[in-house]
């Protein structure tokens, strides 16, 4: 009997197996197996395996306080073993549920994916094409084929078709994998590629004309794949451009109308910055129905606040050191040492948070290679209405045409009764209210903090001496030029070389070309 | 630049001093500082120094780190202090200026003589006061994990060594659990730690057999902004077969690049991101529904089930409450703060069982103090190298911005601050020696 003994449990245990529901073959599966468990029943999805599914899913699942049994937590939040059924004891809440990781995510989603492919909403066909082909389930095929005659929409019809293309690359008849093969070559993802790779080299490819085709598709895919590359390249440079566009634009008001080097230009971004977050937790407390539209109300906010802000400085302090270079200097330094210590006092020393409105978050998924995030094209188009605002202004109104002829020839303009003085505090407060803009912009894509404007403040000079001083062409070149050179260079020689080797580039160009791309003629130019 | 420095002395009384001015007069000031700090109260409290950014980019992460500091000092105050003395906490703040720590450490050590530090975040702040520990003999704890290459009698490491986090994190990337990774993009802040762990998980894969053409390595300034491009090659690189982004960025640059990875639709289950230095407080205030799954490797995440773990956090939400700190009930615990409060009762505990302050003697006292901790572990400090042994964790991003334990060790592990992947650390000895 007693030899008997473990040969009849393990009799039980087996018999245990045989008949294991798939709940309790879920719950023992070895972490590693779990997700491939998943996809096996993706294709034959029952009953009790999508009820065991769901309980995975929705975190229902415990491992026992002794490590040994599984617990599966009723609806009505009662605990019972797996196994038996039987109810136990405890408290779910001190309990570890079984991990849903990566892999089981996947395979999660595959497992439901599986059952949208029917779905009315074309969009979640869509996805759920998305979802299996990631999968790479074989078993999936004939699922995949069934569907693609069944379909109506021809763009689906086209997603099916690139899908079950990429499991028949693995079919046993070679005239299969070939028509496959073709098809992927129209493929903007660049996953395709690593799929193809195999079926390049002799070993796991003993057809010839398969290995030829495969090579022509992976060329194509990649040359596909170089005009992204450059689009996004492109995308990213105009991006950063108009980041820099924003931060130098004020500053080339000020410096290009009044001569003064301001440094306390930075300090304006910040306030912006800041006048956003104050605006976003007024909304949040005050109106949280229209939360996500604080961002336009902080707009007008930000600049009045710069505003007052810049033509106070210039009231105050700058009109007294007019034509002394360095003391404007230092002086512009220490008011943004004291504004930054301003914001610390009343705001803390840490970074605040500016949440992204719920427009702005996300991306436009062009190819599965190329998104271009919300935020960033809301900031172009930002910066363009900006420039069309302040074009307008200088161009076409009186204020603008005072500025024009302060900025050429101040003594002239004085002469013919500019009141050259208001002229000044009105520009420095233009300026600094640009920036204030810029300022709300700015709180969309990175930190706020009290030394924000500190990181802008070198790009934004070099921007507008490169741009050619008091010129708006001049200005939106530079930027543009920087950023798009910037990104052409950062991925190849890291973002701190990049930038050493731009720095060096103007110091070079700067030599060569002290006024800038864009020279502003006159007579006199003081 | 001093005007950045804000001067937060919790003693309130001392002469404030520029560095020039201090070394000038140094030992005229140092008298009159001993003088002042002596009187009345001075001689029933034992002064630990604080030291932790408070503002600029690692200020994000460090602030926590002194709050920590302060509630653990309260909470051995409320059971009677050490030795029959209260602790009196010296708070400063190094604004995320390496030199400027070295600068604060002097502070501490000469003028306010504190009995011990507990301060530091990243490992070019650590670097640039261990001189200073080691010349004044004072004794720092450093809570966070780092990337070894180091072990100085005068600093007790409770943060992770390599082989108890980075490590085990590739290995699991490389399981089938982890998604089986083959190529690996390696992306960190340019500075001593990032670019270390890299060198040594370079080795490790090549052990693995992981080809240099498979590994990108990547590095972005303090403070970076601009995650655009960068995102972009880490999908162009993904092409190449399944990819996971292994990164040691510090600091606030994260939340632009989490919000980076969101927008351009990054997911998780296609290209995992692991990070080592962000946990739950890097994550608060970053939307983390588009995050879901990417990973991050401790030694403690505050989702861990235990009752140690649920009575420390709600004593620190309490006392949070009490101080009067903003979002007291929502505020989260991570890694570094567990290392920083395990440190401060491990000190506090040798300073009993060696019945003086006196470093030498506290340093002896140390090997083998052990301490039941909020991961649910009992850590003990090893008695030769100045590590906490410790269980490694793996846990995966949830949309409410906590993490879920995917895996993690059975016991804790010894650590190797000297990786057997750097060629030469095999002749280290295994015990503290002063830097030189």
């Amino acid at each position: 009997m007693q030899l008997f003994k473990p040969l009849l449990l393990l009799l039980l245990l087996y018999s245990g197996l045989v008949a294991a529901s798939p709940l309790t073959e879920l719950a023992h599966a070895d972490p590693a197996d779990r997700a491939g468990l998943i996809t096996q029943w993706t294709v034959q999805a029952d009953g009790p395996r999508r009820q065991a599914v769901a309980a995975l899913e929705e975190g229902r699942l415990f491992t026992s306080a002794d490590g040994n049994h599984v617990l599966l937590q009723g609806t009505d939040g009662k605990l019972s073993d797996v196994d038996n059924g039987q109810p136990v004891a405890g408290d779910a809440a001190s309990l570890d549920a079984l991990p849903v990781n990566n892999s089981v995510r996947s395979a999660l989603e595959a497992f439901h994916a599986a059952g949208d492919l029917a779905d009315p909403d074309r969009s979640k066909r869509l996805s759920a094409i998305q979802a299996l082909q990631d999968s790479a389930n074989p078993g999936l095929l004939p699922l995949l084929l069934s569907r693609q005659q069944q379909e109506q929409d021809s763009q689906v019809r086209q997603a099916l078709h690139m899908a079950s293309a990429r499991l028949q690359l693995a079919s046993p008849d070679a005239a299969q994998r070939l028509s496959a093969i073709h098809t992927l070559a129209d493929s903007a993802d660049p996953a395709t590629l690593s799929l193809l790779a195999p079926l390049t080299v002799a070993a796991s490819e003993p057809e010839a004309s398969v290995r030829a085709a495969a090579s022509q598709a992976m060329a194509d895919i990649k040359s596909s794949q170089w005009r992204y590359n450059m689009l996004g390249y492109a995308f990213s440079g105009i991006s950063l451009g108009s980041v820099l566009l924003l931060a130098a634009l004020g500053l080339a008001i000020t410096y290009g109308l009044l001569g003064v080097i301001n440094m306390a230009h930075g300090e304006m971004l910040m306030i912006g910055a800041y006048a956003s977050y104050v605006v976003q937790n007024l909304f949040r407390s005050w109106w949280p129905g229209a939360f996500d539209a604080y961002l336009l109300a902080a707009l007008p906010v930000a600049f009045a606040v710069t505003f007052v802000i810049g033509m106070a400085l210039e009231r105050l302090i700058i009109r007294h050191l007019y034509g002394r270079p360095l003391e404007t200097l230092l002086a512009t330094w220490g008011i943004s040492l004291m504004l930054i210590q301003a914001v610390r006092m009343l705001f803390g020393a840490q970074n605040v948070e500016v949440a992204n409105p719920s427009w702005l978050s996300g991306g436009w998924e062009i190819t599965p290679a190329l998104t271009l995030p919300y935020n960033r094209l809301a900031i172009i188009a930002f910066v363009a209405g900006v420039l069309v605002l302040t074009w307008l202004l200088l161009n076409k109104t009186r204020l603008g045409l005072f500025v024009r002829a302060v900025t050429q020839n101040r003594r002239m303009a004085d002469s013919v009764g500019v009141p050259t003085g208001k002229v000044d505090m009105l520009a420095f407060g233009l300026g600094s209210g640009i920036a204030g803009l810029g300022g709300v912009a700015l709180s969309q894509i990175g930190n706020v903090g009290p030394e924000l404007g500190q990181g802008y403040i070198v790009d934004s000079f070099m921007v507008v001496v490169l741009g050619g001083v008091g010129q708006l062409a001049g200005t939106v070149t530079g930027a543009m030029g920087l950023g798009i050179v910037n990104k052409i260079l950062e991925p190849s020689l890291g973002a701190v070389l990049g930038k050493i080797l731009i720095l060096g580039f103007i110091i070079l160009f700067i030599q060569k070309r002290p006024q800038g791309l864009f020279a502003l003629k006159g007579r006199v130019l003081d | 630049m001093t005007q950045r420095n804000i001067h937060t002395n919790h003693q309130g009384n001392h002469m404030a001093s520029t560095r020039r001015t201090f070394l000038k007069s140094a030992p005229l000031v140092l008298a009159a500082a001993g003088l002042m700090s002596m009187p009345a109260f001075a001689a029933d409290t034992i002064k630990v120094g604080v030291l932790h950014s408070l503002s600029g980019t690692m200020a994000i992460s460090e602030t926590s780190l002194k709050d920590m500091a302060l509630f653990a000092i309260d909470q051995i105050n409320a059971k009677g202090g050490v030795l029959g003395k209260k602790l009196e906490p010296v708070v400063v703040d190094p604004a995320s200026n390496w030199p400027l720590f070295a600068e604060k450490a002097r502070q501490l050590l000469s003028k306010d003589k504190v009995a011990v530090t507990f301060g530091c975040w990243t490992s070019v702040s650590r670097k640039s006061v261990l001189p200073v520990y080691e010349e004044l003999n004072g004794l720092l704890f450093y809570p966070v994990q780092y990337e070894g290459e180091e072990m100085s009698p005068n600093v007790f490491y409770t943060g992770a060594a390599p082989n108890q986090q980075a490590i085990p994190a590739v290995e699991y990337l490389m399981s089938k659990e982890g998604g089986g990774a083959k190529r690996f993009f390696l992306l960190g802040t340019d500075y001593v730690y990032p670019r270390t762990t890299n060198k040594i998980l370079r080795a490790f894969l090549h052990s693995k057999g992981v080809k240099d053409e498979d590994i990108q390595e990547m590095y972005t300034p303090f403070g970076h902004s601009d995650y655009q491009t960068i995102v972009g090659n880490i999908k162009k690189f993904a092409a190449g077969g399944k990819t996971a982004v292994i990164s040691t960025i510090n600091g606030d640059s994260n939340v632009p690049f989490y919000k980076e990875l969101g927008n351009q639709g990054l997911k998780a289950t296609d290209v995992p991101v692991v990070a080592f230095s962000v946990g739950e407080e890097e994550l608060k205030g970053i939307d983390t529904k588009p995050l879901v799954g990417h990973l991050a490797a401790w030694n403690y995440f505050m989702s861990v089930k235990n009752p140690v773990n649920s009575k420390w956090i709600a004593d620190y939400r309490a006392w949070a409450k009490k101080k009067g700190l903003a979002n007291a009930d929502k505020l989260v615990t991570n890694d570094p703060m567990e290392a920083t409060y395990v440190g401060i009762n491990m000190w506090a505990e040798a300073v009993k069982k060696a019945g003086t302050t006196d470093v030498a003697a506290v340093t002896k006292a140390m090997a083998g103090i052990k301490f039941a901790a909020p991961s649910g572990f009992t850590l003990e400090i090893d008695p030769k190298n100045h590590h906490l042994h410790k269980p490694v964790m793996i846990g995966e991003i949830q949309p409410n911005g906590q993490f879920s334990v995917v895996w993690k060790t059975k016991t804790p592990i010894r650590a190797q601050p000297w990786s057997p992947f750097i060629p030469g650390n095999d002749k280290k000895p295994d015990t503290p020696v002063k830097s030189k």
